[in-house]
């Protein structure tokens, strides 16, 4: 599948986009300083494993997909490794060496980042659970 | 009009995002480098020659902008950086110290962040009230909405003269004829209106009004307060320092400079102010009613091309000014600005600072068309071409 293609896909149809909110998950607010991509992502966390997550929110083709792809990967790890994922996918954005291999789906990012202010809109459901996992 | 005289449209762009900050034309961007080329020393410190004509040039300026607002004294034009310092100034130290507690100050839900948080501030501050007039069927302020709402407590109105969204225009001579009738204050925003058509602060009988330079063809950073001598005389220096003082021996013993030196202490931004000067004396040439006109005809052309297109969501049909917002159904705003942007056309997606308008219009975020006197039908024509198929721009937008 082309790189648009899967991004189109975790859009309009992302498996972990849902209006529902729980109390029974802990909710990630994270809104860009740059434009209007709000998102609310909400996670469960059992014996330092994420077991499930889910989003909602009202924001542009990169931010959702680049969040229905961030939840793919990092559902069932542990607190350590999703901090690993993280990071690596921030030195993409950063253009710093990374493991290509490591991010999965998330790669598809890879030539979007450059593309003006895209790089924050890929980059914002990591940033507001890199800042939850640093806090909690 | 007068394309040539903006070096950004000599390469292969369509700038429509003039309700963020206008392009500025070679004259403007010479007579600030002749300022740093040619006599680039302080204002106010006229022993020597370089100085003396900065003081010229910067108080020239004062001069054309009262004539270009009509003010009727140069002691009413403050220079700002700008409409939001503008606002924040006559919201905190002018109401900061004539409000009390109870006092009702009247907004809408289309006002810009700078003409609500200034007022949101002073509500948690001395417990003023903030209350918002009712927008009819097409987001306007009619004068009857207002009568409805006035109440012995009632002490502002302060509104945009023209939105930045639903681009409407006020009507804010009706609207200062009943405020002042009732002992209300007027204060105008007028950062989308000030650059696109005559304004004439007496004739309004506003009694405040905020604008920005970089919106009218001038610099950044620089923008002007305008208030009646008498109030200003009443307004607390925001700033206290250089400049701006008499003399001051002891805490007890401080006096200031009269209007408007009290109100700008510190090295003003003597290019900006400049640059405005020059900025105005272009627009005159080009004359304001003209401009106005230009671009109202200029909008009924993109509104009767963008209607033909059944995926575009125009929020307002009826409107005033420049300005276009809508949507393109079910596709995400800042996506279309994205696809807009690999053909070089400049638009605005989001929520354009006026975040309570979704309470109006139900609409949260959208895309914004908002044009000058320098963009033409043919702009508008590649917009519309770019816009009219639906799928291509699902196909570009990533």
């Amino acid at each position: 599948m082309e790189n648009r293609e899967i991004i189109l896909k975790h859009y309009t149809s992302s498996p972990y986009k849902k209006d529902e909110v729980t109390n029974d998950y802990q909710k990630i607010e994270v809104q860009s300083s740059t434009c209007v991509d709000h998102l609310n992502i909400y996670i469960k966390l059992k014996d330092g494993v994420l077991v499930d997550g889910y989003f909602n929110g009202e924001a542009c083709s990169i931010a959702t997909s680049s969040c229905s792809i961030l939840l793919t990967n990092v559902l069932n790890k542990r607190v350590e490794d999703i901090k690993k994922f993280i990071a690596n996918f921030e030195k993409m954005c950063n253009d710093e060496p990374f493991v290509e291999e490591d991010l999965q789906e998330a790669i598809v990012f890879k030539d979007i980042i450059h593309q003006g202010n895209r790089k924050s809109c890929a980059f914002l459901p990591y940033q507001g659970l890199k800042k939850f996992l640093e806090e909690n | 009009m007068n394309i040539e005289d903006f070096p950004m449209l000599k390469e292969d762009l369509v700038y429509l995002d003039n309700g963020a900050t206008s392009l500025k034309p070679q004259c403007v961007i010479d007579k600030m480098t002749e300022y740093y080329e040619k006599y680039s020393a302080n204002a106010h410190r006229g022993d020597y020659d370089i100085s003396f004509k900065v003081d010229q040039e910067y108080e020239k300026t004062r001069e054309e902008v009262r004539r270009f607002i009509n003010a009727r004294f140069k002691e009413e034009i403050v220079f700002t950086s700008g409409a939001t310092e503008s606002l924040n100034w006559i919201a905190t130290y002018f109401f900061g110290k004539y409000l009390e507690a109870g006092d009702e100050v009247l907004i809408t839900n289309s006002e810009h962040a700078s003409n609500v948080l200034p007022w949101f501030r002073l509500s948690n501050k001395l417990g003023i009230v903030i209350k918002f007039i009712p927008l009819d069927d097409n987001h306007y302020v009619t004068v009857e909405n207002i009568e409805k709402m006035l109440s012995p407590k009632t002490k502002v109105i302060a509104l945009a003269s023209i939105t930045n969204v639903i681009g409407d225009a006020r009507p804010i001579k009706e609207i200062c004829k009943l405020a002042h009738e009732n002992n209300i204050f007027v204060v105008m925003d007028g950062a989308q209106s000030v650059a696109h058509q005559k304004t004439d602060v007496q004739d309004l009988d506003v009694d405040f009004l905020a604008f920005s330079g970089h919106k009218m063809c001038g610099p950044t950073g620089i923008g002007v307060l305008y208030g009646k001598k008498e109030l200003l005389e009443e307004m607390e220096p925001p700033n206290v320092g250089g400049g701006m003082n008499e003399s001051f021996d002891s805490p007890q013993e401080v006096y200031y400079k009269d209007l408007p030196t009290r109100l700008e202490a510190g090295t003003p931004n003597i290019a900006g102010v400049i640059g405005l000067g020059e900025a105005i004396r272009y627009l005159e040439n080009i004359g304001m009613e003209k401009i106005h006109e230009y671009e109202k005809k200029l909008r009924n052309y993109a509104l009767q091309e963008l209607l033909v297109l059944p995926h575009i969501d125009l929020i307002n049909i009826e409107s005033d000014s420049g300005i276009i917002a809508f949507n393109v159904d079910g596709i995400f705003s800042q996506d279309v600005a994205y696809y807009l942007n690999k053909y070089k056309v400049c638009v605005r997606a989001g929520n354009h600072c006026a975040k309570n308008l979704k309470a109006e219009t139900g609409v949260q975020n959208s895309l914004r068309i908002s044009l000058y006197f320098y963009n033409t039908e043919e702009d508008i024509d590649n917009l519309v071409e770019l816009l009219r198929n639906k799928d291509k721009i699902l196909e570009e937008m990533i």
